[in-house]
């Protein structure tokens, strides 16, 4: 879809996508040379199974199955660049996990995963060899006539890797694996690769071993096969060590590779792009900083321009001079213009939802469901907008439901009535709404987070201003920023109002539990203690900066209060 | 276990003999290797002060014809060596430090003279106002406020072990606290009136491995916070709001054991237990290897533009400075990354000095540095010999310039009560009438000795630091106030 598109940022990142394939094709001969080194060693006769390893390795069948491995590669590749968002999608209650989960693109993804399952365990099949090889077994009747049989360890192990394809699927949900997270600390991309690499091996194997538990409990129930040879649907069966090493090698092996691809498209994608500020063409016009900026679309975009911005207004003397000139003819100036009044709609933006949840919250019960506006797009890739409506729970002086004190009649009225996913607070009413159990129940921290999804954005907006507002103080030759100074300083501080407000909402504040060992980014969860921290550190910055001069400002008499603190280092 | 150490001292001497045969012959201007340091004291125009003796930089204008040969084969051989013996500190960072307890880690490798008796463990002025935190022996944090009548006191059941402490930049409440098994960062409110914030209010770090941790440092446009341990061969890098922390590690010389971000926030100095220290460049997170030749790099300071890097190593007596400009006025520089090579600034090795209390030597080996944020003043302190009385801890003061060539006078001595010696000492972050020097003293007493000077140089606005003129919190009224704690020394 992307190659269709003429304009050249978008082709960035689908060529960034295609070099992370690439790579992750180009590191699959080792992989998969030490994977089949590790399955078919054998302790007892070292030398033996080193030249079995070698003169696989040359083989037919080798090298048949590595083009398998390569095409499963690539196609884990394309997925991860159709199913990525640079804005989590965040299930506030289990119902909306569900609806999630059952999605129909999701199970398009899920199928996909599990096909590709299959494939890369029958490559495994070929390199263990032995018992794994062949699905059909020579076995002898009752009656003596030869017959083929199935043979049940090639049966295992293909199932094997359609249900660790499947449930990485999954918990590629569950954990937001699709997420592409910015870092905070920029580093080269060999050296994020570098750095990630022990973590994702680690990730791998214990996934693997918490999937081939679940798989052999399956097993154990489902899977009866009548033409088996060897039945293994049995405790004696299942308990073969080699067998259970096998797998866990080959689900390892699988998920080792497709993570690393993931990890390749993450360091690729969200590398930093340097885009111009200005350019002399025309038609070169639209790749400039102050556009991509102001484009929708894709979100991908927005955020490199915006995280662009932030790096060039804290390290670049001179491509901060651009932001600053005037227009050739004309004398405007065009780019600040631009890029402050996308900053400021942004932030202006975030401050409006969380004056608006709050309001929700303060009303106190009445379901009003609230869009969270056009602003609120997901990238291309996500699926579900977001719509959040109100719960009960979240309103202050509400009694704790899930204390042993609460009434069970209250607990019945103040039941929590609803979910983050749209098919279902504006359909049904209220009444049917109260009696449904805690399934549907929302934790404030989970709507928190999915209020501050997108905040990676606002923080790089609030950087890229105070740094710019910062560096203004000595480099704006004409002025260009104090007409924007009283816009700024009163965004600023109405957010810091509005996000003040919002944390001393019962469990805005409480921090969430880290999950240590996924592959899954938990950056979101942490984005709106990052978004707090910055906002009041970029208003210092300014402070600091201008200090008595900002007595000079025009705003409201609220403002000037809250400004005054900062002033005096009291917040 | 036991043979290792021996052998490991066998290659340093190995590697010290190579390079001093090395230096001798191929003298110094090695400008294609940026591992090998310059010697300039033989070459440099010294002149005697009446105390000390001071070499003067004069940047390397020797050139001795050596045969082309033995200079690339020797600088072969020694970056060979080097490399070899540069992952030993890797691949046993727990040898490098081996059979110390986490405490006498900390004692060796901390900025504090004497850490492990000292009753105040560590200091901390507000980068922005007047108030200032207290690390005691009893590992509670005290913070003084002269603008509040309360003095919150901290304590929290992993604060043990106190190294480091400081504020976070442009920010008024949040702390960042070293300590033995994990990084603590308090949320002290100015405006509470509570003089036991609960530890509710305060954040903790930790990762696995990275315990004790030994130096702190916030960038100083208070986004990110570094800290070292001398058993982690990485570096952390803390998104603190986030409690997200990203190791950067390189190859060699074992853990890191002392950090210092440039005042414009464009470098980290990071200091390992071996003789190999680091520059990092703080926009990519790169960084420059440094091989010491005698020691470890035991203190370094930025000068306030973030161009001028002084440094000591363990077992010298001198001060080593690095440059980091693009181009400063004329001192080439091959690349725009800095400097080649360190040149010596200053030589303080013992001088007999006469004073009516009878002669007293003063000089030798240096425990910390300490520059003032006007770049006019910098503070040595020396670590003296405890046994002798006529060696004391004593601070020297000398008079800096960076603009437009570095300079480096000597200005004076800061000595304490009798009996009692310097411990630790810090510049006041935004003195208006010059540079406030803050020591604290063997005895648990807090001194601050201003230095009243009008400063020369123009306010310097660097990258992310702030434009030092407009200083709305400062008044000459707070200065008044500030007698509170001030014990003026003459």
């Amino acid at each position: 879809m992307y190659l269709m598109m003429t304009d050249c940022s978008v082709q960035v990142i689908f060529w960034r996508a295609v070099a992370s394939i690439a790579w992750a094709v180009l590191l699959l001969p080792p992989i998969t040379a030490v994977f089949v080194i590790i399955s078919r060693f054998s302790l007892l006769h070292p030398i033996q199974a080193v030249s079995e390893c070698l003169s696989f390795l040359t083989s037919a069948s080798a090298i048949f199955s590595f083009i398998l491995l390569c095409g499963v590669i690539i196609m884990v590749g394309f997925l991860n660049l159709e199913y990525y968002t640079v804005i989590p999608t965040i299930a506030c209650s289990k119902i909306a996990l569900l609806g999630q989960l059952l999605h129909p693109r999701q199970f398009v993804n899920s199928l996909g995963h599990c096909i590709m399952g299959i494939i890369v365990a029958w490559c495994c099949a070929i390199t263990v060899g032995g018992r794994y090889e062949t699905i059909a077994d020579p076995c002898a009747q009752g009656d003596g006539s030869p017959q083929m049989c199935l043979n049940e360890y090639h049966l295992i192990l293909l199932l094997a890797g359609a249900f660790v394809g499947f449930s990485h699927s999954l918990l590629g949900v569950i954990y937001n694996m699709n997420y592409v997270s910015f870092h905070t600390v920029q580093q080269y991309k060999y050296l994020r690769f570098k750095g990630s690499l022990s973590l994702v091996l680690k990730c791998s194997a214990t996934q693997a071993l918490y999937s081939v538990r679940n798989y052999i409990v399956v097993y154990f129930f489902l899977g009866k096969w009548s033409l088996s040879v060897h039945p293994l649907d049995s405790i004696a069966g299942l308990l073969d060590l080699s067998l259970l090493y096998h797998l866990w090698i080959s689900a390892s092996f699988l998920l080792f590779t497709w993570h690393l691809t993931l990890l390749l498209f993450r360091v690729f994608v969200t590398e930093v792009y340097s885009f111009p500020v200005q350019s002399s063409f025309t038609e070169d016009a639209h790749q400039c900083l102050p556009t991509v900026l102001t484009d929708k679309q894709p979100m991908i975009l927005k955020f490199l321009a915006l995280l662009d911005l932030a790096l060039l207004s804290q390290h670049s003397p001179s491509r901060r001079s651009e932001v600053f000139s005037l227009s050739q003819p004309g004398g405007h100036p065009h780019n600040w213009n631009a890029i402050s009044k996308e900053c400021l709609s942004l932030l202006a933006d975030l401050t409006q939802r969380l004056i608006a949840y709050h309001d929700t919250v303060a009303t106190n019960g009445r379901a009003k469901s609230l869009s969270t506006g056009s602003e609120r797009k997901t990238s291309s890739e996500s699926s579900v907008p977001f719509i959040l409506s109100v719960s009960p729970l979240t309103a202050p002086f509400t009694p704790d439901l899930d204390s042993p004190f609460a009434s069970p009649a209250l607990r019945r009225l103040t039941a929590p009535m609803d979910q983050c996913s749209p098919w279902f607070g504006t359909v049904q009413s209220p009444h049917i709404m109260r009696r449904v159990p805690k399934l549907w129940s929302t934790s404030t921290g989970e709507k928190s987070q999915a209020l501050f999804a997108d905040s990676q954005a606002h923080i790089w907006a609030l950087e890229g201003l105070s740094y710019l507002v910062q560096s203004s103080f000595s480099e704006d030759q004409f002025g260009v920023v104090q007409t924007a100074l009283p816009s700024i300083l009163s965004c600023m501080l109405g957010l810091q109002e509005a996000v003040d407000r919002h944390f001393k909402l019962p469990h805005a504040s409480s921090k969430p539990v880290r999950s240590a060992s996924s592959m899954g980014d938990s950056t979101h969860k942490t984005l709106r203690f990052a978004l707090r921290a910055t906002l009041k550190t970029s208003i210092y910055r300014i402070t600091t900066t201008f200090g008595n001069h900002l007595n000079a400002v025009k705003m409201s008499a609220e403002h000037r209060k809250r400004l005054q603190q900062f002033l005096e280092y009291k917040e | 276990m036991q043979l290792y150490p021996v052998v490991t001292q066998i290659t340093a001497i190995w590697t010290n003999f190579l390079f001093h045969t090395f230096t001798t012959y191929s003298t110094i201007c090695t400008r294609d290797s940026n591992t090998v340091y310059c010697h300039i004291n033989l070459l440099s125009c010294s002149y005697i002060y009446q105390l000390m003796s001071f070499y003067i930089n004069s940047p390397l204008s020797c050139a001795v014809v050596v045969p082309k040969w033995l200079s690339v084969s020797s600088g072969c051989t020694l970056a060979l060596l080097r490399w070899f013996s540069s992952f030993h500190g890797s691949l046993f960072p727990h040898l490098t430090v081996s059979c110390m307890s986490s405490e006498d880690m900390l004692a060796e490798f901390s900025q504090v003279l004497n850490w492990s008796d000292c009753v105040v463990r560590a200091f901390a002025w507000h980068p922005h106002t007047d108030k200032f935190a207290v690390a005691l022996l009893d590992d509670s944090i005290k913070i003084y406020n002269p603008k509040s009548a309360t003095t919150p006191t901290l304590k929290h059941r992993l604060q043990r072990s106190v190294a480091a402490v400081q504020w976070k930049p442009l920010c008024a409440t949040a702390l960042a606290v070293a300590c033995q098994n994990c990084l603590l960062v308090w949320h002290v409110d100015p405006c509470s009136l509570s003089t036991r914030p609960s530890s509710g209010c305060a954040q903790v770090l930790s990762h696995p491995g990275h315990s004790p941790i030994t130096s702190i440092a916030w960038s100083p446009s208070g986004s990110l916070l570094v800290s070292a341990s001398p058993m982690d061969t990485a570096m952390m890098v803390w998104d603190v709001a986030s409690e997200s922390g990203v190791p950067l590690q390189r190859v060699g010389g074992g853990g890191v054991t002392f950090l210092s971000w440039s005042p414009d926030g464009s470098h980290v100095l990071a200091s390992t237990p071996s003789a190999l220290f680091r520059v990092w460049e703080t926009r990519m997170w790169t960084c420059e290897r440094w091989p010491c030749v005698k020691g470890r790099c035991q203190s370094g300071c930025w000068s306030p533009d973030g161009s001028r890097l002084l440094f000591t190593v363990q077992g010298e007596t001198v001060i080593y400075a690095l440059t980091f400009t693009d181009t400063p006025a004329g001192v080439p520089t091959c690349t725009s990354k800095g400097s080649q090579a360190a040149a010596v600034v200053a030589d303080l090795s013992e001088t007999t000095f006469n004073t009516p209390d009878g002669d007293i030597i003063v000089g030798g080996e240096i425990q910390s540095l300490a520059w003032d944020p006007t770049g006019e003043r910098l503070a040595v302190l020396l670590k003296g010999d405890p046994q002798a009385a006529d060696r004391p801890a004593i601070i020297a003061v000398f008079k800096t310039r960076t603009n437009p060539i570095f300079e480096l006078l000597p200005c004076g001595f800061v000595q304490g009560e009798p009996g009692t010696e310097p411990r630790l000492m810090q510049f006041h972050p935004n003195f208006q009438h010059g540079a406030l020097l803050t020591v604290c003293w063997s005895s648990g007493r807090i001194t601050h000795m201003p230095f009243y000077f009008l400063s020369a140089g123009v306010p310097h606005f660097g990258l992310s630091g702030s434009p030092s003129l407009p200083r709305p919190q400062e008044r000459p009224a707070d200065f008044a106030k500030q007698s509170l704690f001030t014990e003026l020394m003459s």
